[in-house]
């Protein structure tokens, strides 16, 4: 795909996130709900962050903008935006950087918008917070956001509450408060996970032009790989808190490369002829507070062996990275047909 | 499936409506001449449906199209506004029908949501032990060991008889509302969402499950979902709904090989699929009308791209466009 978006700085990644851990205290001892994550986004760019729930995309997400509450909390790495550093920033930075430079989309836009108030005193005060400028500029930079997501009389729609619109138009107007300030880089937590699949498809094509004409980079956390498919440039697969595959889209998904992301590529429905077998990854996906030594997908692995009881490290492969000891060889092709009719 | 195979289970015009009543407000606005009527949604508009023995049908639609109340219409959880239902040849359309148990246990309903459709203060042992000595299909003191085969049967472990629901995953939950359901000995099972919770992985634990008992017990499925990809992989026969109504039915290669409805292609294209390319995507205009002021005619026409004159007036018929594939659509003619 051309990539010919705006951007000031090619070159130089938007967002750059290197050995970043966060550790919870609990009563059954220390979490690592996010251990040593590490991948960069360009401008324009669109990533994938796939995983199944508990995996960790969430907790990383909200790691990348300070939005962790106790007993959460970074323990180390960095997270640089644009070459500043936000690992250990103060909450005045951390307040500049939110819904201005960096926007964050929720699975459930009620809880974007305050149900008590109309749309355009909320999208108002995110665009005064952060640039002064006249109340009348404000609103009609509001309407066009909104015309831009595609909603209809925009100036109208500006004086209804909340619960006067559906759940699509409502993660649109989510997506119209997140595009205000031009934002560096939007994250996207399951935003289409609670759609019905005509109007998922509709915010696609809404955020995919958008991302395009604006340069923005995104950040799309969802476990469905179906979405990050058609939708993503290059994508990153968690297990149990740690990346174990990173690559581009089309790699990962015709040629995975860890254990993981082929099985869970081969238990996808979409990947069978009717009635065939369903290929199942046994077991159950490891509690956070009894992970396994070394790699924690070694009990649920077939390829498993000795040398997984000591953690495998990220290392390069062709197109991207894996953090496997034994990764599925180079020419084996997803079971199923990598193309499906 | 063969057109030998008999019918289990037939749906003739079914309909349902819920009526919103007038409250007192209305009623005295009403008598002082103010224009108040009750609001009535239709959420399933004339349903004709046949299953065969041995069939996965699947249903499908987005929410809001009555694919849940067709379900529970189907399971008798909801009486029938007009039209009539028949289990094996036998009606059950009133509500006296069901109270007799013509159809109340031969056919059962899994839940979405496993969590909400068990009670999380019953062991394990009693919510699917509870309905089988209810029922008088076992003695009480057999009630254990029929637990225990039963978890089996869908891939659990004997040893959670006492346990609570919450001390479960999610996939051992939906297996434990598979249990349950089995516990009355169904021929039918109408799937209600059955595994839209669940991570892929253990999703398709789940449908295994679903696959092997078909085998075991020749059951009967009606499988409503939201997953094209899942209803593909398991159903012979699907339908698809809209506002209420179905506008196509077909056997699921011909569903999926030649969509006729210009809902089903939208809702095709608007699948994503695992293909590893970028591409666009190319949605369907608008949303889903409300079903309280659904729009005259054929209900898809706001979103139709091929919408004519007639499409605005006049409600399409199901045809018969090839052997077995019913179309509800004024192009074909």
């Amino acid at each position: 795909m051309d990539r010919s978006a705006p951007s000031p700085n090619d070159g130089a990644p938007v967002l750059d996130v290197r050995g970043l851990t966060t550790e919870i205290a609990s009563r059954q001892g220390v979490l690592r709900p996010v251990d040593d994550v590490g991948f960069s986004l360009h401008a324009g760019e669109v990533m994938g962050l796939v995983g199944e729930s508990g995996c960790g995309k969430s907790m990383t997400a909200y790691s990348l903008i300070g939005l962790l509450d106790p007993p959460a909390r970074i323990v180390a790495g960095s997270v640089r935006l644009r070459g500043q550093e936000l690992v250990g920033a103060d909450e005045e930075t951390l307040r500049q950087v939110r819904g201005n430079r960096v926007a964050m989309i929720f699975q459930d836009p009620m809880m974007t918008l305050n149900p008590v108030l109309r749309i355009d005193t909320q999208m108002i005060e995110a665009i005064l917070a952060h640039r002064p400028m006249p109340h009348e500029q404000a609103r009609t930079l509001c309407r066009q956001a909104l015309e831009r997501v595609g909603i209809a009389s925009a100036e109208q729609r500006l004086r209804s509450y909340p619960h006067q619109f559906s759940g699509g138009m409502r993660q649109r107007v989510a997506i119209a408060i997140a595009l205000l300030n031009q934002p560096d880089l939007i994250i996207c937590d399951e935003p289409t996970t609670a759609l019905d699949v005509t109007i998922q498809s509709q915010i696609l094509h809404e955020m995919q032009g958008l991302c395009e004409e604006t340069g923005t980079a995104l950040l799309w956390i969802t476990h469905d790989l179906s979405v990050v498919a058609g939708l993503a440039d290059r994508m990153c697969v968690m297990y149990a808190g740690r990346v174990v595959e990173l690559g581009t889209t089309s790699r990962v998904l015709t040629r995975p490369r860890h254990p993981y992301t082929r099985a869970l590529l081969a238990s996808a429905p979409a990947r069978h002829a009717r009635g065939q077998v369903l290929s199942q990854i046994g077991g159950q996906p490891p509690s956070l507070a009894r992970l396994p030594p070394g790699c924690a997908f070694a009990p649920r692995c077939e390829r498993a062996g000795a040398d997984c009881a000591q953690l495998p490290v990220l290392r390069r492969v062709v197109e991207g990275e894996v953090r496997c000891h034994r990764p599925v060889g180079e020419d084996a092709v997803v079971r199923g047909g990598a193309e499906h009719p | 499936m063969t057109d030998e195979a008999p019918v289990l289970l037939e749906l003739r015009g079914a309909s349902k409506r819920f009526v919103k009543p007038l409250d007192l407000v209305d009623r005295v606005s009403r008598l002082l001449g103010a224009s108040v009527h009750a609001e009535t949604v239709h959420a399933v508009e004339n349903v004709d449906l046949q299953v065969r023995q041995g069939e996965i049908v699947g249903l499908v639609g987005e929410s809001g199209c009555g694919k849940s109340t067709l379900g529970r219409l189907v399971a008798g959880l909801h009486t029938l506004s007009a039209g009539s239902r028949a289990w094996r040849g036998a009606d059950y359309s009133g509500p006296q029908a069901r109270l007799a148990g013509t159809a109340v246990l031969p056919i059962q309903m899994i839940f979405q949501d496993p969590y909400a459709s068990i009670n999380p203060r019953m062991r394990v042992l009693d919510i699917v032990g509870e309905a089988p000595v209810a029922h008088g299909l076992v003695p009480a003191r057999e009630q254990r060991e029929l637990v225990a085969s039963l978890l089996q049967q869908v891939g659990l472990d004997g040893s959670v008889l006492m346990r609570f629901p919450h001390q479960f995953s999610g996939g051992q939950r939906a297996r434990v509302g598979i249990a349950r359901a089995l516990a009355v000995r169904p021929e039918f099972l109408v799937c209600d969402e059955a595994v839209a919770a669940l991570d892929v992985s253990i999703q398709a634990q789940v449908l295994k499950v679903f696959l092997q008992l078909r085998e075991r017990l020749r059951l009967t499925y009606l499988f409503i979902s939201h997953d094209l990809g899942v209803v593909r992989y398991l159903s012979d026969r699907v339908v698809i709904m809209y506002l209420g109504r179905v506008v196509e039915s077909a056997p699921a290669d011909e569903l999926f090989g030649h969509p006729n409805h210009p809902y089903t292609l939208g809702l095709l294209r608007a699948e994503p699929g695992l293909e590893a390319r970028k591409r666009r995507f190319i949605p369907i205009q608008g949303e889903i009308p409300s079903p309280l002021n659904p729009p005259k005619g054929c209900h898809f026409h706001p979103r139709c791209e091929h919408a004519q004159a007639r499409c605005r007036e006049q409600a399409p018929p199901l045809r018969e466009i090839a052997p077995g594939h019913h179309s509800a659509c004024h192009l074909n003619g």
